[in-house]
């Protein structure tokens, strides 16, 4: 779809380079790309996350030259050094720290886009797939970074994620010794967990080369999922796309600066202003928001292998979902069935981000108590994320691959061009381009 | 590729094809063996190193630890609780000696005989490793405050997600007031 190149090297050092390194025809290639002229603000969180990627990458760097990572110092390198005494080292860290949880809210709306209109279907399973691999590196790296700081949340957040791994059998508990280069969380851990949370982001880096590498094989997906079937379905990348991801950068930015200026405590736990003490555990242990949901399924199974087997199958489903969904409909504009357990998904999702953060025993109906089934009141917040555990799981192994047999879609237009131009009007045959309908 | 070495080598006359199948299975197999030599020390590098090995036991002086009160100490980096048990706590663990538990286990043998006043387990819960409280959950032990785990008055799993009884370290006694842990 990408086409033959239509660069044209203008220069006599053009030509030269050109036939040398054609780096300058790469880079017109990707501005010249053919887009779907019909994608909507949802398809701006690729451009919002490679800029926050170069945020995290470059505050990174930075705080790295005033960071500590040693058990005795890493506590007030950040809290003191950073934070008060490095020139404007409150900002990079509030950028860097805030970063993290801007950069998780822009890689949900992007997934939930790619859910919502199919674009994980063929021929996009291997772009769908290293997006997912991206995911589960930036949650690694995100975890690292969080322990870094090492208060008393960095401290036994990093114990209680490492400890996860001690739930294998046999296996288990060498692999949490190797983890922490000794027999608890400490010093060696810190300081691998460092070096791993330099390195991560370039990991990243380089297979968001490889993703934007397999979209550009097959294309833009787009809001009715249609395939592009002409040039008049598509516009250059450039200046379309660029203005209009520019736009959308430039509106997160200011939701960004937002936390960053006016509410930068607002993703911290108070307790991580306590130093790590490996002696006392605080009264009540949250991970970021980013990973509640997950931390809801762990604690809503009483058996801690099945548990953290549900929670690591919990990400599994998503790297599943193009094999999972049969139908052959990608947009849900088409899909009014599909289109409802999607949602009651997303409320799942965000009901068990809801328990992940309360304690298991609190009541979800204040002051109700009622008869206790398997170890817990069923009013209880255990058993509402058991149930949204069910439902989370029930949504990918049986509603998808079902709907996919049963759900009559509604009619899909024969061109994506058609429903931007309203209803009816077929486009006709080798029209200009009109930009100022794209919508 | 060696396929189409060995079609050139019999091209140009009679080749021993088990000479070349020598080759490279040699060949691969030094391979395989090189790569394994390179990275089982960039793996074991991750390991415990001899420092902190050597931090390996402690003494402890028993004789600080009150009747009916609990010590957090620091074992390998690992907390530890000695509890100087109050008889009624004894009687209660073994009375319940015989109750159904996910990690059956007597009280006797969480102690050491002669000195079943001292509980001394690792005192990382044995589900994801955060340190239970005393004197809370309904066994008269442990409550872990991240996920619910309650431990009785012998540190045996009771309720909750977590799969064990506290561990007990190795240790021994010293005297009646010094015990050696590790």
């Amino acid at each position: 779809m990408s086409g033959p190149s239509t660069y044209e090297p203008k220069s006599a050092i053009e030509r030269w380079l050109d036939s040398r390194l054609p780096i300058i025809r790469f880079g017109a290639d990707l501005m010249s790309f053919p887009t779907p002229r019909n994608l909507n603000y949802w398809y701006t969180f690729g451009g919002i996350l490679t800029f926050c990627l170069g945020v995290q990458i470059v505050t990174g760097i930075v705080l790295a030259m005033h960071y500590d990572p040693s058990g005795a110092g890493a506590f007030i390198s950040v809290e003191q050094h950073i934070m008060r005494d490095v020139n404007y080292g409150w900002l990079i860290r509030g950028l860097h720290a805030n970063g993290a949880s801007m950069f998780f809210l822009a890689v949900y709306l992007h997934i939930l886009r790619g859910i919502y209109y199919g674009s994980y279907k063929a021929p996009r399973e291997v772009l769908w797939l290293l997006g997912c691999v991206i995911y589960v590196l930036m949650m690694m790296t995100a975890f690292m970074g969080y322990v870094l700081p090492w208060g008393q949340m960095s401290f036994w957040g990093a114990k209680v994620i490492t400890n996860l791994l001690g739930a294998f059998p046999v296996i288990g508990k060498p692999i949490t010794t190797l983890l922490w280069g000794g027999f608890a969380v400490d010093d060696p851990t810190l300081n691998r967990f460092f070096s791993l949370h330099y390195l991560l982001p370039f990991v990243i880096a380089a297979v968001v080369g490889l993703h934007i590498w397999a979209l550009h094989v097959p294309g833009n997906n787009n809001p009715t999922g249609v395939n592009v079937k002409s040039k008049e379905d598509t516009l250059a990348f450039h200046p379309y796309y660029t203005v209009k991801d520019g736009f959308a950068i430039t509106v997160f930015m200011i939701m960004f600066a937002l936390f960053v200026f006016y509410l930068p405590e607002s993703f911290v736990k108070t307790d991580n202003y306590i130093p790590a003490n490996p002696l006392v555990t605080p009264a009540h242990i949250v991970p970021e928001w980013y990973l509640l949901p997950f931390y809801a399924i762990l604690r809503a199974i009483p058996d801690k292998l099945t548990g953290v087997l549900a929670l690591a199958g919990a990400i599994v489903m998503v790297f599943l979902l193009p094999w999972l969904d049969r139908s052959k409909v990608r947009s849900m504009r088409y899909r009014p069935t599909a289109r409802i357990y999607f949602f009651f998904w997303i409320l799942a999702c965000l009901a068990l981000g809801w328990c992940g953060g309360q304690e298991p025993q609190g009541h979800v109906i204040p002051g109700l108590i009622g008869p206790t089934f398997i170890d817990y009141d069923i009013n209880s917040v255990t058993w509402l994320s058991r149930i949204g555990a069910i439902y989370y799981f029930t949504y990918f192994l049986i509603i998808t691959p079902l709907l996919g047999m049963l759900e009559k879609p509604l009619p899909v237009p024969d061109s994506l061009y058609t429903p931007v131009l309203g209803h009816g009007a077929a486009a006709p045959a080798g029209a200009v381009a009109a930009p100022e309908k794209e919508g | 590729m060696a396929d189409s070495l060995a079609q050139t080598a019999s091209d140009h006359g009679p080749a021993d094809p088990s000479r070349r199948d020598f080759i490279t299975i040699a060949a691969t197999t030094a391979t395989v063996g090189a790569v394994a030599a390179v990275a089982w020390p960039l793996i074991d590098q991750l390991n415990p190193a001899a420092d902190t090995l050597a931090l390996a036991s402690i003494e402890y002086d028993l004789s600080k630890v009150a009747l009916g009160q609990e010590v957090t100490i620091a074992w390998r980096k690992q907390p530890v609780f000695i509890r100087h048990r109050t008889p009624k706590e004894i009687a209660e663990a073994v009375a319940d000696d015989h109750a159904p538990m996910k990690d059956p286990a007597t009280d006797a043998s969480r102690t050491k005989p002669g000195h079943e006043q001292w509980l001394i387990v690792l005192a990382s819960c044995t589900h994801l490793g955060c340190v239970p409280t005393f004197a809370q959950g309904e066994y008269g032990g442990w409550l872990c405050p991240c996920h619910g785990s309650v431990y009785d008055t012998a540190a045996r799993i009771r309720k909750g997600p977590a799969p064990k009884n506290l561990y007990l370290p190795d240790y021994t006694f010293l005297s009646d007031t010094k015990v050696k842990i590790g």
